[in-house]
């Protein structure tokens, strides 16, 4: 089992490599037009986007808008600390709080 | 040192993780212990924070081994949820296509969803300087193997993550990423329509396909509208 593991790291490892060089090596030879660089300022935007959004919105895999997903409200919840302070480690902290909170309550 | 500077840049990187550091921490944690809960040794776990060092996919990878699943899976996953980094490494192109390969390799191994956002919003408005990349990146990965170990260490006692809310800690980092990124209508637009692609893909779309499916989609219908802006 163990050796099988660590085959399945290097496969990963090797892939993800892949992944955050390929670009890399693309552009050592192609040179960047204007239009490029106006489609790039939407990468990090679109990216961080697809991320959260199923996190908050899927996160037992199936679609839940409901005060039931304790994701969901913790979400929402984080969202406005977070545009009101701006305080990074304060989000995590009311996220995490909310979704505790929210398991005890619906546990009672 | 040659320039003076450098020093600095990589110092101001360090300390630009600082925020971020309880988010990624929790995520670390939470990782080591799905991680021994899926059955992997400390050295298994340590070693796949080491070498592939990319927080949802380790994430993705132990929860299909819990599932079941067939290592060709679980690799063409890793592959697919990992394909953003095409795109990060192609929005960094423009900065840093000019530096020695050598660190292109040693940042790209480095480059994290975290280090990029850092990274990405300081290029645009700094002089791009590698030694900041560099500071960020390996705080960061320093603070990853480290947390994980820890995560791996408490899993042997304590269980599933998922208890303790500590899975939130990705998309709570992640939003406050996100949010200084948004400062015009368009910006709104593009993370609505990306939302909803990756709601669409993730409902329609074969395991972890929504991933590249939203965020190119979403990277398209973002620069159209730039270009439409600036006709």
């Amino acid at each position: 089992m163990e050796a099988e593991i660590i085959e399945l790291i290097i496969g990963m490892a090797v892939l993800t490599f892949f992944t955050r060089f390929a670009s890399a090596v693309m552009f050592k030879r192609v040179n960047i037009s204007k239009k490029w660089n106006a489609l790039m300022i939407y990468v990090p935007i679109a990216v961080f986007t697809t991320i959260i959004v199923p996190a908050l919105l899927l996160p037992k895999e199936k679609l839940d808008i409901s005060i039931n997903n304790e994701y969901l409200i913790a979400g929402l919840i984080s969202l406005l600390f977070a545009y009101k302070t701006k305080n990074l480690v304060g989000t995590v902290i009311i996220g995490i709080s909310v979704i505790l909170l929210l398991r005890f309550a619906f546990s009672l | 040192m040659k320039n003076p500077k450098l020093p600095t840049e990589f110092r101001d990187g360090l300390k630009a993780i600082i925020p971020l550091f309880l988010g990624v921490a929790s995520f670390a944690i939470a990782y080591g212990l799905l991680a021994r809960k899926a059955g992997l040794s400390l050295l298994s776990l340590t070693l796949m924070s080491l070498l592939v060092f990319a927080g949802a996919s380790q994430f993705v990878a132990i929860s299909l081994l819990i599932s079941g699943s067939s290592f060709l899976l679980i690799l063409f996953t890793t592959l697919v949820v990992n394909s953003r980094y095409f795109l990060m490494g192609a929005s960094l192109g423009p900065y840093t296509r000019k530096w020695d390969t050598k660190w292109q390799v040693v940042l790209s191994f480095l480059l994290s969803d975290e280090s990029y956002a850092m990274t990405i919003s300081r290029f645009t408005k700094n002089v791009p300087n590698k030694y900041y990349q560099l500071g960020v990146s390996l705080g960061l990965y320093v603070e990853w193997f480290v947390f994980t170990v820890i995560g791996g260490l408490m899993g042997s006692f304590l269980g599933d993550p998922q208890a303790f809310g500590l899975d939130f800690a990705l998309p709570a980092t992640f939003m406050v990423l996100l949010l200084p990124m948004i400062r015009s209508w368009r910006h709104v637009i593009v993370c609505i329509l990306t939302g909803i692609f990756s709601i669409a893909g993730f409902l329609f779309l074969p395991t972890r396909w929504y991933i590249p499916f939203a965020a190119v989609l979403g990277t398209i219908v973002g620069g159209m509208l730039e270009l439409w802006k600036r006709k």
